[in-house]
């Protein structure tokens, strides 16, 4: 055996759309005899109707509770008694499920999804309980954690108009008046064939996928034209804002600085990978500017990062974040933080730092092939938010070609300390 | 159905590769993705931690890629980055681990930096005190949450006075304490080709990965010094232990003995695992307190087959009001179990579960590598990816009934709640 010559483009993906309008992704993988069958829809927490935050992800839990043919519990009886895995998943712009089984189960998945996309049936006494899970799913991540309580504040004061300001999840008063006529309004204009996006990533190939799902996904009518996401949109900011959340239980402070900042789907030519160029210059780990300078050289924290939501409808954010030295205050770090930025967009990038990130993300994409479902996401998270398969597929390149001074310009546009938001988490000493 | 378990022989893949001076890593070649991961264990962990020192495993683990050989910290990072390579160590209670993960063209350096990371760590005053900050915030960092105090509680408890009872992250006590000198003395302890296994998974042959154990393994120890460490069994079953805290949702952590992972009941207490709340979406505490009552969102029970003290746990984080109504769900549950063993519906589906999904295990070449890992270090055999399906099949109802009593016993647990649960 020989090593294969090294390949960015990875596997050969294939794109094909159903007659009523459901796009399907194969991406084969054929070490093992399993494949991942996901299904991905175009509607997340941000096209939440005004008022009812949250239903997207209840209805997602929801989605677990049967149809006519299927009643509670079967689906999941059949996945677990093929040894399969699934679950799902909300997020800001698309809700997805999957299941991993062995490759001959495949159609008995096709099978199932279909039949939920549009034959779900609730009861009150299915919905309640599962309303009741769903609050305490936000007491656990949310309502228990200031530090998370921060993360909401800064978001609905980054996104002031924006719904990316709303948690995914949903703020606690409006779960709670969420019931079975809001979810199935909201399932009705989603799930759609024209909505979803199949992708099936495993040891298959492209045509015995399409014929599969012509035999199942394909039966189902179209609705006519895809639902549409009704969304405000974010006037541009133009004010700097702080918060603060002082809570007695925050042993540990931290600083937060958000900006919004265009997304794949928003951007110019170049300027997304520019970010993504940018934010691995400024937190790769170990080596980027922010560990460099506020860890090692001045010793003002003791970490530092940053991460941009990049996969996105709409503009998106961008983080930096950092830890206090026990030493240190957190006004101190802020200038820190801001220096590094102020002086990232002056003097730009340096050559070997540059080079340094690309390899980097590159390489990322070479292990990214080693999973098969991580590439279903990539995939699926892609085309979900309006890129091209094409996007995905010359990524590397793009990324490749990225010079000093886009990353440089991009840091001068879009990390504007005029339009900042900064979080603070404090020890509330007065409780 | 299920013939992903019988397809393909996995075992005949494994390959025992040994370098010119003996040391042995087993390798599955492959060559569909160019890259090469590697996962190494030693016995240790914090378990090894000196008694006024815990956290000196997780300190040493988190320093040895700050700076090796000739590169202090920043240069070791930088030449980390130039070449995209993968390298971390980290310590359980029982072991340290080292993961390595390359891509096939950069595996000369991807091996020499994990050499010098295992054997010449430089352990500078600069980085020694960084990521002694580090450790500091991220203990901080979880000192009121939740679920860390509930986990803390039950194991100090529990485990009061055995090295299982101390906190592996160390505290804001100990950990200003450790030294360059205690950090020495643990590597010097540890560190040998004594117990040490090696799994290797992706673009590399038997013959290069022979020259590469010597270059990277031979200049180890043969011997390690471990200090013994005493069987344990967890103190306290039967009680509960509240904190209080000003929270809307009260997490619980319960627990009990478990069995060792080489006891040869330990296959069929898996399966009662997953029925009792290891399975996702159809395990026993799934369905009766997440989907029937709304009670919670996480409920799951986990065998811990820990080396001196293997236990069987769970935990989950339920409203304030309805937490004593949990708790003793939960405790009807194991009770239940544990006087009648599961029907055969349920063993049946747990098993097909089981069999079935085996192999979504170690579906990347970073999750193969560390099943090869463990299955060494618990001394299962090559062979046991083809037996392991074939053990959990031959399960009856029969055998399911007497482990569950032996498992659970008398149902009784030790109980940590954080939060202000009522009526408890």
């Amino acid at each position: 055996m020989t090593a294969e010559p090294h390949s960015l483009k990875g596997p050969d993906i294939a794109h094909v759309t159903l007659k009523n309008g459901l796009e399907i992704v194969v991406i084969p993988d054929h070490r093992t005899p399993v494949v991942t069958h996901m299904v991905w829809y175009r509607n997340g927490s941000a096209d939440d109707p005004m008022g009812k935050s949250g239903i997207a992800h209840f209805l997602e839990h929801l989605m677990f509770k049967g149809t006519d043919k299927h009643p509670q519990g079967e689906f999941s009886d059949v996945v677990t008694a093929l040894g399969g895995q699934e679950n799902a998943f909300t997020s800001y712009d698309y809700t997805a499920y999957f299941q991993r089984v062995s490759r001959e189960h495949l159609k008995t998945m096709m099978e199932f999804e279909a039949d939920r996309m549009t034959g779900l049936v609730l009861s009150d006494e299915v919905v309640d309980p599962e309303r009741d899970v769903v609050i305490e799913e936000r007491r656990m991540r949310t309502d228990t954690d200031p530090s998370a309580q921060l993360g909401e504040s800064l978001a609905s004061t980054l996104f002031t108009h924006h719904p990316y300001g709303k948690p995914i999840i949903g703020f606690m008063h409006e779960i709670e008046g969420l019931n079975r006529e809001d979810a199935l309004a909201y399932y009705r204009r989603f799930y759609t064939p024209e909505n979803a996006i199949l992708v099936v990533a495993g040891d298959v190939t492209q045509a015995e996928v399409v014929q599969l799902a012509e035999e199942t996904y394909g039966r189902l009518p179209s609705r006519g034209q895809k639902p549409e996401r009704q969304r405000p949109q974010e006037p541009d900011a133009r004010s700097a804002r702080r918060v603060v959340l002082e809570d007695p239980k925050v042993e540990q402070p931290s600083l937060q600085l958000a900006w919004i900042v265009p997304s794949y789907k928003t951007a110019d030519k170049g300027v997304a990978e520019a970010l993504e160029v940018l934010v691995q210059i400024l937190s790769a780990h170990g080596t980027g500017r922010l560990h460099r300078k506020l860890v090692m050289d001045q010793k003002i924290a003791v970490a530092a990062g940053a991460w941009y939501q990049s996969t996105a409808v709409d503009r998106s954010r961008l983080m930096v974040y950092a830890l206090p030295h026990p030493e240190g205050t957190l006004e101190a770090l802020e200038v820190a933080v801001e220096q590094v930025i102020a002086d990232l967009v002056a003097k730009g990038v340096e050559d070997k730092e540059l080079r340094r990130a690309k390899t980097r993300l590159i390489a990322d994409t070479i292990y990214a092939q080693d999973s098969q479902s991580s590439l279903a996401r990539m995939y699926g998270s892609a085309l979900a938010t309006g890129s091209s398969l094409k996007d995905v597929v010359e990524w590397p390149e793009a990324i490749e070609a990225v010079t000093a001074e886009a990353v440089q310009a991009a840091a001068k546009q879009w990390l504007n300390r005029r339009h900042v938001v900064t979080g603070y988490l404090i020890k509330d000493e007065a409780a | 159905m299920n013939d992903l378990s019988t397809k393909a022989s996995l075992a005949s893949r494994i390959q025992v590769v040994r370098s010119a001076s003996g040391i042995e890593a087993w390798l599955i070649e492959d060559y569909t993705v160019p890259l090469i991961a590697m996962e190494v264990a030693m016995l240790g962990g914090s378990s090894q931690d000196p008694e006024t020192k815990p956290g000196t495993a997780t300190f040493l683990a988190s320093l040895l890629d700050e700076g090796a050989g000739p590169y202090e910290s920043s240069d070791f990072h930088d030449r980390l980055d130039d070449f995209a390579i993968e390298l971390g160590f980290s310590a359980s209670r029982d072991q340290i681990s080292g993961q390595l993960r390359t891509l096939a063209r950069h595996r000369e350096e991807a091996f020499d930096m994990f050499r010098l990371a295992l054997n010449e760590a430089r352990l500078d005053a600069e980085p020694i005190e960084r990521v002694r900050a580090q450790l500091i915030a991220s203990v901080r960092n979880e000192a009121n949450d939740p679920d860390a105090m509930a986990n803390r509680a039950w194991f100090a408890t529990a485990f009061a006075g055995h090295p299982y009872g101390r906190p592996s992250k160390g505290t804001l006590e100990t950990l200003p304490t450790i030294t360059r000198d205690d950090l020495v003395a643990y590597r010097s302890k540890v560190f040998a080709r004594e117990t040490l296994k090696i799994a290797v998974v992706g673009a590399i042959d038997a013959a290069t990965l022979a020259v590469e154990l010597e270059r990277v393994f031979g200049a180890l120890p043969a011997k390690a010094t471990l200090t013994p460490v005493p069987v344990a069994t967890p103190q306290a079953v039967g009680t509960r232990k509240l904190i209080d805290f000003d929270i809307p949702q009260s997490s619980i952590r319960f627990g009990a003995a478990g069995l060792l992972q080489s006891d040869p009941d330990f296959v069929t207490a898996s399966v009662l695992n997953h029925i009792l709340g290891g399975g996702v979406f159809s395990s026993r505490l799934f369905r009766e307190v997440r989907e029937k009552r709304g009670l919670a969102y996480s409920v799951s029970s986990q065998l811990a087959p820990f080396d001196h003290g293997p236990l069987h746990m769970g935990g989950t984080s339920t409203k304030n009001e309805r937490a004593a109504e949990s708790l003793s769900i939960i405790e009807a549950e194991i009770t239940s179990l544990a006087q009648d063993g599961p029907n055969d519906e349920e063993l049946d589906i747990a098993k097909k579960y089981l069999i079935g999904s085996y192999p979504l295990r170690f579906d990347t070449s970073t999750k193969l590598a560390g099943q090869l890992t463990h299955m060494q270090v618990e001394n299962l055999g090559r062979d046991y990816m083809d037996r392991r399906n074939g053990l959990i099949d031959a399960v009856t109802r029969e055998d399911a009934a007497r482990v569950a009593k032996r498992l659970y016993g008398d149902g009784k647990l030790f109980v940590t709640v954080v939060g202000r649960p009522i009526g408890m």
